[in-house]
């Protein structure tokens, strides 16, 4: 479903990201694995077509995300870092919001909406205005805009930061759940996620895939292979 | 179009789900009803027109419309939300039009709120109420220039206060540029054709014509491609991000 080639992303004379080639299948679910500033982020936003590539090809169910953009985008689901929302409107109104921006109306946007919250179990909080959420529910919150279409991709960038311990392990149950039908990827800098949730893990530093394989394969106990392969800042400059 | 439509939707509700709407109305009426009665001198002018009103429209918007208009992109920056919206799919010209839409629709409703001076007018006298008509599309065109130079400084920055400042100057050129005093400074050492051309890009030279009743082609086409330019330029720094 998502097919990237050599794909690069400089910022001025830094490379973010640095020839970074892999597929990700239906039924997958890839964890990204990778120090902070390593290039996760810039890989998820070229990914989703937020940031042009410099240099290389990503395709999204066969749509080249730079020549057909709204093709590839609309197989997409998305979850910003951070999980931006708008805080302003109500956590209905904005999946309903998402809806619209997908196409929906009538009785298809009223059903994708319910089952969105019922899967995020956001029932609780629907009237409420999302400057007023918690950080978990407002995770959920942009987690359930990322589902309202049902896409056949997800990318989801950090999905577990700032969550308690019982939210991470929902979220984690929930991302192996989507990821038997759609192709998922995910960012995180927990090396736990990748056992509770992956089938694969990337381990991306300094913008160049290091490692990557089944986490049986990657080795154990795994945060020593992700030190070892991954070297502290401090070591590198 | 209708994702067009879902976009302004947000944004104007998003107006009125914060104090921002409420605040900029009572002002906006505040100052326009201060301007024109008592530094306009509505009354002691002994002619039933709005001249006195619409004449203070430039200098009122210049600090209103970027003020209505600064949290446009900028806000989409700061909150990270512009991620999510360009991510949709959509082309960015239906989110640019979108946003643009909503503040205008939003500025038209202050300018339609100030219909008691019209009224007024027309107690007291008889007015020429095609002349005020042409007065107050002239004022929306006005305003709908302002903001899509707003919308352009706002997708500079992540900062509305940058974005504020930046648009307050931008428009203020756009008076300046033929405004009476400034277009007698020039004269003196500048030929008349060069005067000419810099005050052809003042809103005020276009402006004046509505005031006057008169609508005409050339102006509604000034008006329409500052908007264009301006919208256009905010795609190209959009895309430049």
């Amino acid at each position: 479903m998502i097919r990237i080639e050599n794909l690069v992303k400089a910022f001025g004379a830094k490379r973010a990201v640095d020839g970074v080639s892999f597929t990700v299948g239906r039924g997958e679910v890839v964890g990204f694995l990778g120090p902070n500033g390593s290039g996760k982020s810039t890989t998820m936003r070229m990914i989703t077509g937020y940031y042009a590539p410099s240099s290389g090809r990503v395709s999204v169910g066969g749509h080249d995300v730079v020549e057909a953009p709204l093709e590839a985008k609309r197989l997409i689901g998305y979850l910003p870092e951070n999980a931006a929302a708008y805080p302003d409107m109500t956590v209905r109104g904005f999946l309903e919001f998402a809806a619209a921006m997908r196409g929906l109306a009538g009785a298809a946007k009223r059903k994708a909406v319910a089952r969105a919250v019922e899967r995020c179990f956001l029932d609780s909080v629907l009237h409420q205005s999302i400057d007023t959420l918690s950080k978990g529910y407002r995770h959920r919150t942009c987690l359930a805009q990322a589902l309202i279409h049902d896409p056949e991709v997800l990318v989801l960038d950090e999905p577990t930061d700032g969550l308690d311990p019982n939210q991470k392990h929902e979220i984690r149950n929930l991302i192996r759940e989507l990821g038997k039908s759609k192709a998922v990827v995910f960012s995180t800098h927990i090396l736990e996620e990748v056992d509770a949730a992956c089938t694969r893990a990337i381990i991306i530093d300094r913008g160049r895939i290091v490692a990557q394989g089944t986490p049986d394969e990657l080795g154990r106990p795994l945060d020593e292979v992700f030190r070892r392969i991954t070297l502290p800042d401090t070591v590198k400059q | 179009m209708r994702h067009v439509w879902v976009i302004a939707k947000r944004e104007l509700g998003s107006y009125f789900s914060s104090p921002v709407a409420y605040v900029f109305l009572v002002i906006f009426l505040l100052l326009t009803g201060f301007f024109t009665f008592t530094a306009g001198q509505f009354f002691e002018r002994g002619e039933a027109s709005l001249a006195a009103f619409f004449g203070w429209h430039p200098w009122l918007y210049l600090v209103l419309v970027p003020a209505a208009g600064m949290r446009l992109w900028a806000e989409e920056r700061r909150a990270g939300t512009i991620e999510l919206l360009l991510t949709m799919p959509i082309e960015p010209w239906q989110a640019i039009l979108g946003k643009f839409l909503a503040s205008w629709i939003f500025l038209a409703a202050a300018l339609a709120l100030t219909f008691p001076v019209a009224v007024t007018a027309n107690v007291l006298g008889s007015p020429d109420n095609g002349m005020i008509a042409a007065g107050y599309l002239g004022s929306l065109f006005l305003a709908g220039a302002y903001l899509a130079v707003t919308c352009m400084t706002s997708a500079m920055t992540r900062n509305q206060v940058v974005a504020f400042i930046l648009s307050v100057v931008a428009c203020l050129f756009l008076i300046l540029a033929g405004f009476n005093p400034v277009t007698d400074l020039l004269v003196r050492w500048a030929s008349p054709a060069f005067v000419d051309t810099v005050a052809a890009f003042s809103v005020v030279t276009h402006f004046d014509g509505f005031q006057k009743g008169v609508i005409d082609t050339r102006d509604l086409f000034f008006f329409l491609s500052v908007i264009g330019f301006s919208l256009f330029a905010t795609s190209v720094i959009l895309r430049n991000r």
